[in-house]
């Protein structure tokens, strides 16, 4: 008997040194995953079925390919409040365009859609441009410059379809984009897996990605080591809103009509998603993996409160509780390591 | 005078400190130190930079607290815990970086912490006439209302001065308040200080000023590399003694012997003004194969010179010729491609990326050389990992481990993690700011043979140093810089302890 206990005492201890150490080493994100899948597989039969979790990949393409983007603006040590605008304004303007020239050519859908991409591309960037003017050249504090675009930016879009969704797209932009397959896999999926290829590349092996933590990380010293620090916080913010862009006009056709609203949620998930995911707040850490692992697991939740009928008004409560938690805990895992390694 | 002494033997003495020390993260600050305060004395502390003095205070003001030792007031041991328990007792501290909150006026900033209120409802007219009684009573020509953004610093100093004034004093701590007073304002401020001492009150002040320290001192303490060296009454030592006892070293071995080879002049600096005139119409040659030092007082303009040329500071007027070039526009990465690299002083804030690795805080000003990177853009890891490793090595890194973040290493490694970052490029001039602050003995000694290496090899080495040994055994020319002006150049032999530190303080009034 007093033996037994000894053991279960034991591999008690063993249990909480790995816990401890997946704490430290990975955060919370884990845990929360874990939890998660539980919860809802208790609540709901239909969660942790295959069909489902492809379900789930497929919806939250959209907000990893925002986070990915919002991860470049948290690295420098700002952040972009303007994703949803520019989802909006790309989702908009794009199927403006898209319509009018549809009415116009009817008949070469292939331009049609190419011109709507672009117009959709155009809008969208400006409004990185000038949010990356702002920040390098003007100094202007992210969070006032990205929040004053987004009241811009929002204002356009519903400036420019009075706040009513703009139908009249080609029917083959949204079978190719939202609806279509290529050997079995959505397309959506497809491009945002190449996205996610594409950053882990730009953040791990290239000049400009190691410039993101450097800038991030100690402004000082990164001009001090000859950075153009200026060009680099440009650059975030450009390719931030490239990112918002792709994942509005992809939005768009999937949803098959141009909408001001789309991306209203979108500022509040994506800086989420990064935190959840371990990316730093005042900039210089965050790992692409983790970050598209905390987008999914948003997707998840959301995704299984939807399965357990949770209203939807409540599911913003339980995703603001869970941002607040997990940076709280972030906070306590960075005293664990500076613990950890005296 | 006899008579205070003895009385002072008899009575415990206002505040006691015994065998203080203060451990940083791989520094040791302060080590055993002793020092005492008696009521109505001016007790100097006197020390080069970086000997413990600004410790010592911040431990006495509540603001540090010490690893080891005992702090006795009144005879009674006592500890501060915070800033707050020390001013409950009497013991307020002028720092030289001020505790202004720059938005408010001078009376929100002087009644800060004990506002005057009445159900929770602050007296602003009673905090006004009687803020408008205190400067009356010192003498400060100061319009309460003013904020204190729109004060010159002098003004601000006055502000930080008045507000321990105004309070219950038993004792005053005062560091460098005269850096930026008039000689009006200074003059006020000494007869401040007659009245603090004729009631009682100890104070402990700070000052690199011969003149001051015997206008108005009873006795100095002095540090040494944050040790207790002795406490001797003013009027028994000389000029020359004082000097003597805070540079006085033993550690002559760790300097190694440099072979000065000067060849062809590789930047020249002509009638340089930075903007804020932090350093005014300096002329200068730097050559190949030499050490040049750079002496003077913190603030004396000796760092800001070069940083000027490195492009940190801006330029007013001057002309600054680099290999022959005359150069228009300067900034680092200009800078740096030519050949020049600048080493800042803080490491933490303008050296290194603390939270990323040392393999990538190595290489980042690199990054862009054809070894590390494909067309500029797509970076070659494993070469970048091996140059890391391979320069860890040669400055002995402890531990050798490159993927470990910068933070976690100690004073020390983290300097050579800098330090590391002159290797990565083609580099012609090096400039060194301060490179062995906050650095134990082992790890300046390898610092050292590190520039004594460079300079062999034949390259130019521009030596910034606030510690005078380094400028004695090291340089085989120094600039001694006082108050912005390039004050003398010495060569060779001429480098004497005398020499340079005549130059370093105020010349006292004849």
């Amino acid at each position: 008997m007093i033996m037994n206990d000894n053991n279960s005492s034991k591999t008690e201890n063993i249990l909480i040194k790995m816990i401890r150490k997946t704490f430290i080493g990975m955060g919370v994100l884990p845990f929360l995953i874990i939890l998660a899948t539980i919860i809802f597989t208790i609540l709901s039969d239909n969660f942790l079925t295959a069909r489902n979790l492809i379900n789930v990949s497929r919806q939250t393409t959209y907000l990893i390919i925002v986070t990915m983007g919002q991860m470049l603006a948290l690295l420098t040590g700002g952040f972009d409040l303007s994703v949803g605008t520019i989802l909006a304004l790309s989702s908009v303007v794009g199927a403006l365009a898209m319509s009018a020239m549809n009415a116009a050519f009817p008949d070469s859908v292939a331009l049609v859609i190419f011109v709507g991409l672009m117009a959709g591309l155009f809008a969208g960037l400006s409004v990185g441009v000038i949010n990356g003017i702002g920040v390098s050249v003007f100094n202007v504090n992210p969070f006032m410059m990205t929040l004053g675009m987004a009241s811009v930016g929002f204002g356009i879009a519903l400036f420019l379809t009075g706040g009513v969704p703009v139908y009249g797209m080609p029917e083959s932009f949204s079978d190719i984009f939202g609806f279509g397959r290529f050997m079995g896999i959505p397309t959506p999926v497809l491009i945002t897996a190449g996205l996610i290829i594409i950053m882990y590349f730009l953040v791990n092996w290239t000049k400009i990605g190691r410039y993101f933590y450097a800038v991030g990380g100690n402004i000082k010293a990164s001009s001090l080591s000859g950075i153009n620090t200026k060009y680099v916080l440009f650059l975030a913010y450009l390719f931030c809103s490239s990112l918002a862009t792709i994942s509005g006009l992809l939005l768009t056709a999937r949803l098959e009509t141009g909408e001001a609203n789309i991306g209203v949620s979108m500022p509040l998930e994506s800086i989420a998603a990064c935190v959840i995911g371990g990316v730093s707040l005042r900039g210089g850490v965050g790992r692409v993996e983790s970050v598209v692992l905390g987008a999914l697991f948003i997707g998840l939740i959301q995704n299984g409160m939807n399965l357990a009928r949770i209203e939807s008004y409540l599911q913003t409560v339980v995703l603001g509780i869970l941002l607040i938690f997990a940076v709280a805990f972030d906070q306590f895992r960075q005293r664990l390591i500076a613990k950890s390694q005296d | 005078m006899l008579e205070a002494l003895n009385n002072a033997a008899s009575e415990p003495p206002l505040l006691k400190l015994e065998s203080i020390s203060k451990l940083f993260p791989g520094v040791s600050a302060l080590s055993k130190v002793n020092f005492d305060l008696r009521e109505g004395e001016v007790h100097v502390l006197f020390g080069e930079n970086g000997a413990g003095k600004s410790t010592l205070i911040n431990i006495v003001a509540g603001a540090l607290r010490p690893t080891t030792g005992m702090i006795l007031y009144r005879g009674k041991e006592t500890h501060f815990p915070n800033v707050h328990s020390a001013r409950k007792v009497g013991v307020h501290a002028v720092f030289q970086e001020f505790s202004l909150i720059p938005q408010f006026n001078v009376t929100q900033n002087l009644f800060l912490g004990m506002e005057e209120c009445s159900y929770g409802f602050l007296k602003k007219r009673k905090m006004h006439k009687q803020m408008k009684k205190i400067l009356e009573r010192l003498g400060f020509e100061l319009d309460p209302r003013k904020k204190i953004v729109h004060l010159s610093r002098a003004k601000q100093q006055m502000v930080e001065i008045a507000k321990v004034f105004g309070s219950d004093l038993s004792v005053l701590i005062l560091d460098e308040p005269t850096a930026s007073l008039t000689e009006k304002e200074t003059e006020r401020l000494f007869a401040l200080i007659e009245e603090a001492r004729n009631n009682n009150v100890g104070i402990i002040y700070i000052t690199h000023r011969m003149g001051e320290i015997r206008k108005i001192s009873d006795r100095i303490t002095i540090l040494r590399d944050g040790h207790y060296i002795t406490t001797v009454k003013t009027d028994s030592v000389t000029d020359n003694e004082l000097v003597k006892l805070i540079t006085g070293r033993v550690i002559d071995k760790i300097f190694p012997a440099i072979y000065y080879n000067p060849t062809e002049t590789i930047l020249s600096v002509k009638n340089l003004t930075t903007a804020d005139n932090s350093a005014n119409s300096v002329s200068m040659e730097f050559k190949k194969g030499e050490i040049v030092g750079m002496a003077g007082l913190v603030g004396s303009g000796k760092s800001k010179i070069m940083r000027a040329c490195f492009g940190i500071e801006k330029i007013k007027s001057g002309k600054i010729i680099f290999e022959g070039n005359e150069l228009t526009k300067v900034t680092p990465a200009k800078m740096l491609g030519m050949g020049m690299f600048y080493i800042p002083p803080d490491r933490r804030n303008e050296g290194l990326v603390m939270m990323r690795n040392v393999r990538e805080n190595i290489t980042l000003a690199a990054l862009s050389r054809l070894k590390l990177s494909l067309y500029s853009m797509f970076l070659k890891r494993k070469n970048e990992r091996e140059l890391a490793l391979d320069l860890s090595q040669r400055l002995n890194l402890q531990p050798l481990k490159i993927e470990r973040s910068v933070d976690l290493f100690s004073g020390g490694n983290q300097q050579k993690t800098l330090l590391a970052k002159v290797l990565t490029k083609n580099t012609k001039l090096f400039i060194f700011d301060e490179p062995t602050v906050g650095v134990d003995v082992g790890t300046r000694a390898a610092i050292y043979e590190f520039l004594r290496d460079l300079c062999r090899q034949g390259a130019a080495i521009v030596l910034i140093s606030s510690d005078l040994p380094e400028i004695l055994h090291l340089t085989n020319r120094t600039y001694v810089f006082y108050r912005g002006k390039l004050r003398t150049e010495l060569k060779g032999e001429e480098i004497t302890e005398q020499k340079v530190l005549a130059n370093f303080f105020e010349k006292k009034a004849a």
